[in-house]
């Protein structure tokens, strides 16, 4: 999927700066963004209706061409029928150019080709999709960003004190006693299994969802760091 | 080189600790005291204690000594746990290192940072926890007063005699009776929980009563999980379940506890078990602290769980409000370590890293037929924003599901055994 959007992940890139996550894009301009290019045929925001385009309330996460009381073009339905999501991602290329991701969309709009500012439209329009707190599965709101954790911090062969700390978000339901039901005991490992095992899981190369995501917001550093830390529990 | 930077910035970090710690040389430990010895607070208590090893005092307050988890109550009126099995004492993490003090906490006084329990008691404190769950909104179902009507049309949304009232009432069921549930309005605890619970009492009538019915009545138009619990409810309680939204006047509910009535978009109706889950606000003492706002959530630090209100205070759990994670169980365990490692930093001078928080709700439809909801969440400025997330998949076969009820098992083992040693 990557490669079809690569002007937002090149973007995705270059906000990878600074530690944590950052907001999708500057949602006050993407008020302003929608008022001038889009509002002539979408509404969005309290008491929203079709009007020539559909209502755009709970955009994020819809199956394209899902909105049971707008007629779409057939090439919108068809997007849907195949599987389309609209997702940060999707979204984001459709903005920067419409009839690359569905040729017969009726969306007379030529594209928006600045990427920051499809990202503050975006911000703007996520504001008005279900909210995570109270649909734990909705689409994300932010963009993760590698850790640039101080490096002095993360020594090259793992600090345990750092792993200490990371691998409090394990004991929620690993057991630090090492015991094992229903989900496995992850202490006493040899370093580098666990290494290795981590990194399949980043990789997506083993398959539990849980897993993939714990270790797919873990830097190289910090797994090492608790791998350190865990090789130091019998 | 690395090693050289690694050395020089832990002896700043150490300097600075003998500068902010002044409780070398006989002088008093910095205190910690936290209300509520839930999710948020008993992890907080137990991770302070054994992290800071004997460098902090750290005092939890319990209104109750034995806490019994909201967390699998559902299951327990299902049928696949006993009550006891939701029972946590606190002995150990008395063991731990924590003075546990079983009293109610009833004022605050954050000028002079103390703590005033319903004995008479007055606690000083350097840093101030606050993890008490929630209250209810009086007036939300008009009609029902927690006080008045919570025998009669139970909540079960805190654990204990409720959850054990709600499981009677069930079971008693006349034949082919109805069971009604008010679910509530965004945001509560547990996002799923509402809908697991109709799964379990579903699981219970289909078996000792299989012509009853089930009613949700819902304020809002689309919830948790939704697309797996309507196929599930399809394939194992086929017409049982009835979910009525807001356009069908699930929003507009009034309920009579005397007579056992609802009033649905203006019609009355007979049912023979209600469960009321009312809307929700921050636990009492955290209004008492006056550190909550108009929506009645306290606001905090997205990278800490500090108080926006005091920086002396931290809330954890139901309470907070924080930004995208959900108010559970995992989340309140996961915001407690993030503050403890911020407290420590401040009171002992360890090392100081970055917030991450993670949460994952596990819910069960029927026997071993499992699904799972999580995401990871990272601080922005504004708030914890969700970064990344899954959700089991409509269509899983029955291997799948019931190796994720079996995961389930193991959390609840993992995170209580985490919670209360
Ligand atoms: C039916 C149901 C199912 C759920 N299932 C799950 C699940 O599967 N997974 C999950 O992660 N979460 C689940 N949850 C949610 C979870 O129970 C809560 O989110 C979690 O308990 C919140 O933790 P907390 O520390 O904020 O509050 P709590 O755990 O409620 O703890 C608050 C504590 O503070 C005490 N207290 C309050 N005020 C005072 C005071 N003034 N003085 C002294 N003590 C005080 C209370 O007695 C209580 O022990 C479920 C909830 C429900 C209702």
């Amino acid at each position: 999927m990557g490669g079809r959007f690569p002007s937002l992940l090149a973007l995705f890139a270059l906000a990878a700066v600074a530690a944590g996550a950052e907001e999708i894009g500057d949602a006050e301009r993407g008020e302003a963004l929608f008022k001038k290019q889009c509002s002539a045929c979408h509404q969005i925001g309290e008491g929203a209706k079709n009007r020539v385009g559909p209502r755009l309330n709970g955009l994020f996460g819809r199956r394209a061409g899902a909105l049971e009381d707008f007629t779409y073009s057939k090439s919108m339905a068809r997007m849907g029928a195949d599987g389309l999501t609209w997702t940060l991602e999707t979204l984001d290329a459709y903005v920067h150019n419409p009839k690359a991701l569905v040729s017969g969309t009726r969306m007379n709009y030529r594209g928006m080709a600045d990427p920051e500012a499809r990202l503050a439209l975006l911000a703007y329009i996520r504001e008005w999709s279900d909210k995570p707190r109270d649909i734990p599965e909705a689409e994300p709101t932010a963009i993760m960003t590698d850790h640039a954790v101080d490096p002095a911090i993360l020594a090259i062969q793992g600090d345990p004190d750092y792993g200490a700390y990371l691998s409090s978000e394990c004991t929620t339901c690993h057991q630090a006693d090492g015991s094992d039901q229903g989900i496995p005991s992850v202490t006493g490992w040899p370093e580098e299994d666990f290494v290795v095992a981590m990194h399949a899981y980043k990789d997506r190369l083993r398959p539990h969802p849980v897993m993939q995501m714990m270790a797919g917001r873990l830097s190289n550093d910090e797994i090492a760091a608790l791998a350190a830390y865990f090789a130091t529990l019998k | 080189m690395k090693l050289n930077r690694r050395l020089f910035i832990g002896t700043t970090l150490a300097a600075g600790a003998a500068l902010s710690a002044p409780m070398v040389w006989g002088q008093a430990k910095p205190r910690v005291v936290i209300i509520g010895g839930g999710a948020g607070g008993a992890t907080a208590a137990r991770y302070l204690a054994k992290d800071s090893a004997g460098a902090l005092d750290v005092t939890l307050v319990e209104a109750n000594p034995i806490y019994t988890t909201c967390f699998f109550s559902n299951l327990y009126i299902g049928g696949f746990r006993e009550f006891e099995s939701l029972q946590h004492g606190y002995d150990k993490v008395a063991a731990g290192g924590v003075t546990v003090i079983n009293d109610m906490a009833t004022g605050v006084d954050r000028a002079a940072r103390t703590v005033t329990l319903a004995g008479g008691q007055v606690l000083p404190y350097d840093r101030l926890i606050l993890s008490p769950g929630i209250d209810f909104k009086e007036g939300s179902v008009p009609g029902w007063s927690v006080d008045a009507h919570a025998e009669i049309m139970p909540h079960a949304y805190k654990a204990g005699p409720q959850t054990q009232l709600l499981k009677a009432m069930v079971e008693a069921m006349p034949e082919g009776g109805t069971f009604a549930m008010v679910a509530p309005p965004n945001p509560y605890r547990c996002p799923p929980g509402p809908y697991e619970r109709i799964s379990m009492v579903a699981h219970v009538l289909k078996q000792k009563n299989p012509t009853a019915k089930i009613l949700i009545l819902d304020p809002k138009d689309k919830y948790s999980k939704q697309a797996l619990f309507e196929e599930g409810w399809g394939l194992h309680y086929d017409g049982m379940v009835e979910w009525v939204g807001p356009e069908f006047g699930g929003a507009a509910v009034e309920v009579r506890p005397e007579t056992m009535e609802i009033v649905v978009d203006g019609e009355v109706q007979k049912v023979d078990c209600c469960n009321v889950i009312p809307g929700q606000i921050a636990g009492k003492i955290a209004q008492i602290a006056g550190v909550t706002d108009d929506s009645g959530w306290a606001p905090v630090h997205p990278d800490s769980m500090k108080s926006k209100a005091d920086e002396n205070v931290y809330v954890l759990g139901d309470s907070s409000a924080q930004g995208d994670m959900p108010k559970s169980g995992f989340a309140a365990n996961s915001q407690a370590k993030v503050a403890v490692m911020t407290i420590r930093a401040e009171l002992t001078g360890s090392k100081a890293f970055p917030a991450k928080y993670t949460n994952t709700c596990w819910s069960l439809i029927a026997p071993e037929d499992g699904v799972k909801v999580g995401a990871s969440y990272e601080p922005t400025p504004e708030k914890i924003a969700s970064v990344d997330s899954f959700i089991s998949a409509t269509g899983e076969d029955a291997a799948l599901r019931k190796a994720t009820y079996e995961e389930s098992l193991g959390w609840y083992a993992g995170i209580t055994a985490d919670m209360f040693g």
